[in-house]
């Protein structure tokens, strides 16, 4: 039996600016050696090349950073202590050979300026990587270089553009972006200067080839579809959508943050996606959600491959080379080469499960899912009547007339020793609580996460109160969020200067 | 079914599909959130603004509203050109929870075509149109 317990130490922690005490250090340093000429660094460099020292720098011992660091992170709920259902997240677990691989000498002491000759191990990891993302795609090249999924979809934002430029297509700037795609695609088609046209989702959920027919024209470029979508639920008419976008001389983008309901049973690429993202710390098992950085590969159709960022790994028979001859490339998109340490990690992941156990992990995640959705769609509202992917999709719809309300019942969850899901999200459904397991978590864990929800939904009903008060179990208590918003307060200042 | 409310909704304002409202009076046609939609919104945060002199269009956003649980365009009910914003809103956001006919104003314009309002929604037709969301 595993839940909150019924006691705990956890410590009221100042912050480092607050433990400070003058003239405390980690390390202490031997004064220097009379034969070592005292300089003034202004005079040699310039007074505008040398930093100011820092007022109220907080002066500490190491250990009272650990203890500070250890003590704040005993507050937290993290996938490593609980579930974590944040529903379009995918927080699976991270498998602790990720860290021992990504920990080998080899690759921690690499620098990022070293030769090719001296890198060919990490530049043979990154081409193997890039060709097991070809095969989870069906796509033909990919760029390991953007930071995270945002990154990713402005990376083929830039390339669709390029490649419109260079066919004629100029003034092809119009975005398709569904009703359920993610929030992030229509920043990242603004944020590329492209007019975002969203279109509505039919009575299924999913967009028709029909709703996506009224809105194509001249103008188009691409459509950004999250597949399955935010809904949970598998845009089933892909294939007729790919054929009109294409038709009117587009090209489709997949945002591929929910490949954990399709990876190593379908192939983007079949399905007339042209370029998509993936994220290497959703769906490859690399940390995120706090742990990161994130890591945003883009896998392409050779069509758009001469515009992908430079520079890009080249094998030429058994040894590696950094191409940065690209004359048609968009350019460099992160500084040297992308997040390498989660390239580590992935491909540690990919290669331990290997192709059936990535097929099994898209199995569980959908079957967890459904599992979830059925045990619970007595308890709340959901318009979701048939099988859903990864992620389902309830709302407060029954609580509402008990004053209780999707943020309520995901603050009263913590109090159960679960991470809340995502909720208000996504936009096209009232009081949305979208929950993805993954397929991480156990029988057990499941059944615990049914049995609050429905321990929440029933206390809704008896004691309403008790529940819009929540969270009474954690350390921190409910927080003022519209103070937080605000009035945000974004760092320490010293209290004299208040 | 959620417990009815009763959405505040004057006789001198028309109405939008989208939420928001507008109103003629001596400056030109003020324009904020209705009732409904600052409740449906919750506690606003943040409210982005047009610029005094630019246009804007009928059916396109001028602005953006920011609260707890959404980020959500403002759409313009007529068009015309913007010759004031409220300021004060950057300070005090709450005021679009608090009295959205008054305080809570958003932008004021110069319409284009004064009869633009005749095509909006009266208070009936607009109370209608809520009634309609909220038994969904």
């Amino acid at each position: 039996m595993s839940g909150p317990g019924r006691s705990g130490l956890l410590f009221d922690e100042s912050t480092l600016f607050e433990r400070s005490r003058p003239g405390r250090t980690g390390v202490q340093v031997e004064p220097l050696p009379a034969s070592v000429p005292l300089i003034d660094p202004q005079a040699i460099w310039g007074a505008e090349h040398v930093r100011d020292d820092i007022e109220g720098f907080p002066e500490l011992s190491e250990f009272d950073v650990v203890r500070h660091f250890t003590r704040i992170s005993q507050w937290n709920l993290g996938i490593d202590s609980a579930a974590y259902p944040l529903g379009s997240c995918t927080m699976k677990y991270n498998p602790k050979l990720n860290e021992v691989v990504a920990a080998l000498a080899g690759f921690q002491s690499l620098h990022p300026l070293a030769p090719d000759e001296a890198t060919q191990g990490i530049l043979a990891l990154g081409h193997a990587l890039e060709q097991a993302l070809i095969e989870i795609s069906g796509l033909d090249r990919v760029t390991l270089q953007p930071a995270a999924g945002a990154q990713g979809e402005f990376v083929g934002m830039q390339l669709v553009q390029a490649y419109h430029r260079a066919h004629g297509g100029a003034s092809r700037n119009e975005v398709i972006i569904p009703d359920t795609a993610h929030g992030t695609n229509p920043a990242s088609a603004a944020l590329s200067g492209m007019q975002v046209v969203e279109v509505k989702s039919g009575p299924d959920g999913t967009l028709t080839p029909e709703a996506l027919a009224a809105v194509v024209g001249p103008r188009t470029s691409a459509l950004m579809l999250t597949n399955p979508n935010t809904l949970g639920i598998f845009e089933h008419h892909v294939q007729d959508l790919a054929n009109v976008i294409h038709e009117a001389g587009g090209l489709v983008y997949l945002d591929g943050a929910n490949m954990n309901a399709l990876l190593g049973v379908a192939k983007p690429g079949d399905m007339g996606v042209d370029v998509m993202h993936f994220n290497l710390h959703k769906t490859f098992s690399t940390p995120h959600g706090g742990g990161g950085p994130g890591s945003g590969p883009v896998a392409v159709r050779n069509l758009l491959a001469p515009y992908l960022p430079t520079p890009i790994i080249r094998k030429e028979g058994d040894r590696y080379r950094l191409d940065h001859e690209f004359p048609h490339s968009i350019g460099r998109v992160h500084a040297f080469y992308g997040n390498v340490g989660m390239w580590i990690r992935a491909l540690a992941y990919i290669r331990s499960l290997g192709g059936t156990g990535l097929g099994e992990v898209t199995q569980m995640a959908v079957l967890n899912a459904n599992y979830l959705l059925e045990r619970l769609r007595e308890h709340y509202g959901t318009a979701q009547t048939g099988r859903v992917m990864h992620e389902c999709v309830l709302t407060d719809k029954l609580q509402q007339e008990h004053h209780v309300s999707t943020a309520d019942i995901g603050k009263r969850l913590m109090d159960h020793g679960f991470h809340p899901p995502t909720i208000y999200f996504p936009l096209v459904i009232a009081g949305a609580l979208m929950i993805e397991p993954t397929e991480t978590e156990s029988l057990d864990s499941l059944d615990g996460l049914a049995d609050s929800l429905i321990a929440i939904a029933q206390e809704a009903k008896t004691d309403p109160e008790h529940v819009r008060a929540a969270p009474h179990r954690t350390f921190v208590r409910r927080v003022d969020e519209v103070r937080a918003a605000r009035k945000p307060k974004l760092r320490w200042t010293p209290p004299e200067r208040e | 079914m959620a417990a009815k409310k009763d959405y505040e909704i004057p006789e001198d304002c028309r109405y939008t599909q989208s939420d928001e409202w507008v109103r003629i009076d001596n400056d030109g046609a003020r324009i904020g959130l209705t009732d409904y939609a600052q409740s449906e919104l919750s506690d606003v945060v943040f409210v982005e603004l047009p610029e005094v002199g630019s246009q804007i269009e009928a059916g396109e956003p001028f602005g953006v509203v920011e609260s707890v649980k959404a980020v959500s365009d403002l759409i313009a009910p007529i068009s015309g050109e913007v010759i004031a914003v409220h300021q004060a809103l950057d300070e005090h956001p709450e005021w679009v929870n608090e009295d959205p006919y008054g305080r809570g104003w958003i932008v004021c314009i110069e319409p284009e075509d004064a009869e633009a309002l005749d095509s909006l929604m009266s208070t009936e037709a607009y109370r209608k149109h809520v009634e309609e969301r909220a038994a969904s």
